[in-house]
């Protein structure tokens, strides 16, 4: 065989289905946003307007958001500290984790989300009834394969025995050398864990809509439901988070060997 | 690696080593807490009577109509998105990596298939409405311009043959993210070798390459299987539930005002959770025998 110098003609053909497949549903989104709901015609930035003119979408949006924000302190707070202590005391416990970093891929969201309903029925209504309590519980379980992966990884390219050694050989008390020493060193892989909760929150439909909190996803199909070209303008929005999420992903995790994964609950 | 007299845990014995045990310990209280305890009361309340005590009852319900035929459905979309997504993944992957391609394709690739393969539930569903709904874009197009009226003949998006269309959106590029690796491990070398010794390219790939990628391929395919097996949002934004498939059946349960039998949603959640452990039990030796080649 001799090396090609140019494409293969049935490279090019399947690169273009590809393509094909992945920008049509895209652009038709793009033109419904832009049609008017009166005429159905073309061009119109309404759709755009209604939403940013909407108390529902601003409100849900920004329910979302601090949603994720608290499950990414809560993740990084409980799993940060843990890898930490298996890398450096217990690396027989490594093993342990990245098995239980597994299960979450058995336990899908809806099966999940039915043993959590279960399970705390009855349970204060400080938890139950809020999404703070009940949601942000399911999402750290559901961010925490993303986030040990990510996590084990960076702690795997740093020498923590002889980081936490010098830093308490110069008299560093242990939470000082975790905040001044490890955490430096592992913020790459801290804030790429992070960028992926956040997508998983931003899209998370399935336990939103079986405990009954309203989400952003939840506003979005509420819209899909009952209006036409509207929700056009708010599913290219959302799109433009999970882009957003990504593209932030590969930024920080530039020449890291960072790899685009696979996120759960969205679907 | 620091040396061994470096390390704290062999140099002072056990007390720090309990105390390291000790910090471990929230992680591992939250874990029971919202995931095993609550995974355990689905395995144990699916064994549970309306009015207490144990019945295999609700068990023997899901092998009757409808339920048998939720999850006949639900594996037949799975195993149908798993495969079609599987060969056009694997396809498209090869046609960005083989050689004449310019490098370039491949990073765009990678990072549109790691968006497109998280582009899913509602916001999905709502992109193929304005695509191939009623009165979406390229059914219009078609109408119009081609004369090809889609309804008319019988083809609807808000049906199974629907569900498994959107479906392949997510599935493909997670097979192309999922299979690069295992492409790029086909050395070069084997096939200048397999050349030299006289193969034509179907020999190299009936002998060579698929061979080697196969246990890749088989891994991807259940890792798809369990991803469309295990999907809810899509198929609620295309369908509200039209097309009988197990999560649906599940969330309607809780979504719907009446919770007649809490266990038998615990059954049923059950009977998924049983199908995707013997996917992952399939899965993770296939993926063993797959890091062989991946050095």
């Amino acid at each position: 065989m001799k090396p090609r110098r140019f494409m293969a003609p049935s490279a090019f053909v399947w690169l273009l289905l590809g393509g094909a497949y992945f920008f049509i549903p895209l652009l038709a989104t793009l033109l419904f946003s832009l049609k008017s709901i009166q005429t159905g015609k073309c061009c119109t930035l309404s759709a755009y307007g209604w939403v940013i003119h909407n108390g529902d979408f601003w409100h849900t949006i920004k329910l979302s958001f601090l949603l994720a924000l608290e499950t990414i302190v809560i993740s990084l707070v409980l799993f940060v500290p843990t890898i930490y202590l298996v890398h450096l005391k217990v690396p027989r416990l490594r093993p342990v984790i990245a098995f239980l970093a597994l299960i979450p891929f058995v336990v899908p969201p809806i099966v999940m989300v039915v043993g959590l309903l279960d399970f705390y029925r009855g349970s204060p209504t400080w938890f139950y009834d809020q999404p703070w309590g009940f949601l942000v519980a399911a999402y750290v379980i559901l961010a925490f394969p993303y986030m040990f992966f990510s996590l084990d990884a960076g702690f795997r390219a740093i020498d923590v025995h002889t980081l936490t050694e010098a830093s308490q050989s110069l008299g560093a008390s242990w939470l000082t050398t975790l905040f001044k020493v490890i955490l430096p060193n592992i913020r790459v892989a801290a804030l790429a864990g992070s960028f992926l909760a956040l997508a998983i929150v931003m899209g998370e439909f399935t336990i939103a809509n079986l405990a009954q909190f309203h989400t952003f996803p939840i506003f979005l199909q509420y819209v899909n439901e009952t209006q036409a070209y509207r929700p056009a303008a708010l599913t290219l929005l959302s799109f433009g988070i999970t882009w957003a999420a990504m593209l932030g992903l590969l930024f920080v995790g530039r020449g890291r060997g960072a790899r685009p994964t696979l996120l759960a609950g969205g679907r | 690696m620091a040396s061994e007299a470096l390390r704290p845990d062999l140099a002072s014995g056990r007390r720090r080593l309990s105390l390291a045990w000790v910090g471990t310990l929230p992680f591992f209280a939250y874990t029971l807490l919202f995931l095993f305890l609550p995974a355990g009361e689905v395995m144990v309340g699916a064994f549970k009577g309306v009015h207490r005590g144990w019945t295999l009852s609700n068990i023997r319900l899901l092998f009757h109509e409808p339920y048998i035929h939720a999850y006949r459905t639900s594996i037949e979309v799975s195993l149908v998105t798993a495969l079609i997504g599987g060969a056009v993944g694997l396809a498209i992957a090869y046609a960005a990596i083989r050689e004449g391609t310019p490098r370039w394709i491949r990073s765009i690739l990678t990072t549109f298939s790691g968006v497109a393969a998280n582009f899913g539930g509602i916001p999905l569903a709502f992109a193929f409405i304005a695509t191939l709904g009623t009165i979406g874009v390229v059914t219009q197009i078609l109408k119009n311009q081609l004369h090809i009226d889609l309804y008319a003949h019988g083809f609807t998006l808000f049906g199974k043959t629907g569900v498994e269309i959107v479906y392949i959106y997510f599935q493909l590029p997670l097979m192309i993210l999922v299979i690069a690796p295992a492409i790029d491990g086909l050395k070069r070398e084997w096939r200048e070798a397999a050349s030299n010794l006289g193969a034509s390219p179907y020999q190299f790939w009936r002998y060579v390459g698929l061979p080697v990628l196969m246990p890749s391929i088989l891994g991807a395919v259940i890792l798809l299987f369990g991803n469309a097996f295990a999907a809810y949002a899509t198929a609620y934004g295309l369908t509200s539930g039209v097309v009988p498939l197990v999560p649906l059946v599940i969330g309607a349960y809780y979504t719907g005002n009446v919770l007649s039998n809490p266990h038998f949603a615990q059954a049923l959640a059950l009977g998924m959770f049983v199908v995707l452990a013997v996917m992952m039990l399939i899965y993770i030796p296939l993926q063993r025998r797959a890091a062989r080649w991946a050095r």
